[in-house]
């Protein structure tokens, strides 16, 4: 039974780690913005919000007067596909900003956005992929090449994609796919895809009913995030489906156990253990074997999880996922068990006395 | 009688069967004293067993009544019962019922776990008395039949009980072994002033009882030559 906890706390981790992984390589981009909503396109579907979402950037003054808001700013978004100057492939999520907003990143190497219409700060991720400060990436949809001017010190991607900040009037422009030489339109730099607001106490209806938007706070708008929605919720069933397997697993065992020991119950009974001792007994014994196979468990699950991780895999280990998953893991196992040993209060200290009474 | 003892009066035990009733106690009177130790024999089903249980407080009456140190087992409550059992009455069963995962010493340790013992016997002393210091760290699967059965019984003193009920002590052991255990039975019955009743089929160890008494259909017969 040890062995089969230890394995299910090795898959709990694992899982974990996938969850987390994907997670980071969903919205990571979304977490470590400073943004506290976002308000988008009045009638766009919440899934499709960062992809669909544009409307007019007046918007931006409008949830500027709003009470409780520090902060507003434009905010764009688009994915694209480009290469660099030293040939390498590399997709982008562009963040149009403007630099001199609270949505600036900060830079780990390189220089911050200084307002020059050409330079972008792309992901740590990026970076490992190959791309450096001072490499030219050239926007296959318009031809528009951006200058890699820092690098930021983490992981943010969006969809899976590599984020790379940029002037929001640049972002414009390859949103609309305007190229070189072309003439482009006045409202090509009036179109944003949300309000990035920034606030802790801010009325979130009274603002989209002002600016005519609809607003999501940055929790809510991970679900706006390309297939977030569709690869959290199936970790999550598939996560759910294991602690039902380990309790009913767990209490399958000591249902089985409780079996096995019935002769030795009933010794212990005739011999005066009370039903409570026995109970107590028995559960304290699920626990130990619970608490070790688990810590074997997850043990094993970090190590191979930190071989994962070195792959292209999107995986993370984090403390906090993996302790919740092991404390679930054990309050659930201790369920099932103690589902199992109550089996114990029937069982007769007469069955001591051999079958002859 | 004595407080000391325990004594059964009238005691019977009717249970169902199917569509019939089996009497297995018949107007079952016994009583025993400190420092003795009495035989029961009899065929299988006689009531050998019932005998034991009801006089361990493992079973109710359907009439009579049953006094361990003078106390009646019909004013018990399940608990009080449980506790009596504790503290007042050891049981030896066949060879097989030691805990597994328990080495020797701590299967004398076991019962002084349950609750609270009154001035319990030390373990490892009462090892030593019946012959297994040596082999205090063994598990049960690694000892004879002799060995369990020797630890079985150390184990049901270890708490000073006024009553030893025994159930077939030596239904897996030879000839020469079954001698050396219900010897060891007697000794401490007569050294522990304890009020032993003993189940057996072998009629080859009587010899160390006191009294024996046979048991058919329900009925205690009066003591019997050994």
């Amino acid at each position: 039974m040890g062995s089969v906890v230890a394995l299910i706390a090795i898959l709990m981790v694992l899982l974990s780690g996938l969850s987390v992984g994907l997670v980071n390589d969903g919205v990571s981009g979304l977490q470590r913005m400073k943004a506290t909503s976002f308000a988008f396109q009045e009638d766009v579907g919440k899934d499709a919000a960062f992809s669909r979402s544009v409307f007019d950037r007046e918007a931006v003054g409008v949830w500027a007067e709003q009470d409780g808001v520090e902060q507003a700013a434009p905010f764009g978004n688009a994915l694209v596909n480009g290469k660099t100057d030293r040939d390498v492939d590399i997709d982008l999520a562009l963040f149009g900003i403007e630099p001199e907003s609270f949505l600036a990143p900060e830079v780990a190497q390189g220089t911050a956005l200084s307002g020059a219409p050409d330079e972008v700060v792309i992901s740590a991720t990026a970076a490992e992929e190959g791309v450096d400060v001072g490499d030219v990436i050239t926007v296959e949809q318009t031809g528009a090449e951006l200058r890699v001017v820092g690098v930021m010190g983490e992981q943010h991607t969006f969809g899976h994609v590599d984020v790379g900040y940029l002037p929001l009037r640049t972002w414009q422009e390859i949103r609309a796919g305007v190229r070189e030489g072309d003439q482009v339109p006045d409202r090509v730099y009036e179109e944003i895809t949300a309000v990035a607001v920034l606030g802790a106490d801010v009325d979130l209806p009274a603002g989209d009913r002002a600016a005519g938007t609809k607003s999501l706070t940055t929790e809510e708008s991970f679900g706006a995030s390309p297939g977030y929605t569709a690869e959290t919720s199936t970790l999550k069933l598939i996560q759910g489906f294991l602690y039902a397997i380990s309790a009913l697993v767990v209490g399958a065992f000591f249902t089985v156990l409780t079996i096995q020991r019935k002769q030795e119950i009933s010794v212990m009974r005739a011999l005066g253990a009370s039903t409570a001792y026995l109970l107590r007994d028995s559960l304290i014994q699920s626990l130990i074997l619970l608490v070790a196979s688990a810590a074997v468990g997850v043990g094993a699950g970090l190590a191979l999880g930190a071989a994962v991780s070195t792959t292209a895999m999107p995986f993370a280990l984090e403390a906090g996922p993996i302790a919740v998953a092991t404390v679930s893991l054990l309050v659930l196992g201790m369920v099932g068990a103690a589902v199992a040993v109550v089996r114990i209060v029937r069982v007769d200290p007469l069955t001591a006395l051999g079958e002859n009474r | 009688m004595t407080d000391h003892s325990v004594v059964l009066d009238q005691v019977s035990l009717v249970h169902g069967d199917g569509d019939e009733t089996i009497t297995a106690l018949d107007s079952v009177g016994l009583e025993v004293d400190r420092g003795e130790i009495v035989a029961i024999v009899g065929p299988s089903g006689a009531g050998k067993s019932s005998l034991l249980a009801v006089a361990g407080g493992l079973l109710r009456p359907t009439s009579g009544t049953v006094r361990i140190g003078g106390v009646d087992l019909a004013g018990l409550n399940r608990r009080r019962l449980t506790e009596l059992r504790r503290t007042r009455i050891g049981f030896v069963f066949q060879t097989n019922n030691l805990v597994p995962a328990l080495n020797a010493v701590d299967q004398l340790r076991l019962p002084l776990t349950f609750g609270k013992v009154e001035n319990p016997r030390e373990p490892r002393k009462l090892l030593e008395e019946v012959g297994m210091e040596h082999k205090a760290k063994r598990r049960g699967h690694q000892l004879s039949g002799g060995e369990r059965q020797r630890i079985g019984i150390a184990r049901a003193l270890v708490t000073r009980p006024q009553v030893l009920l025994v159930d077939e002590p030596t239904a897996a052991l030879d000839r020469q072994r079954s001698q050396d255990i219900v010897a060891l039975l007697a000794h401490e019955t007569r050294a522990q002033g304890v009020a032993t009743i003993m189940v057996t089929h072998d009629h080859d160890v009587l010899h160390h009882c006191d009294r024996v008494h046979e048991m058919i259909d329900g009925k205690l017969a009066t003591p019997v030559s050994r």
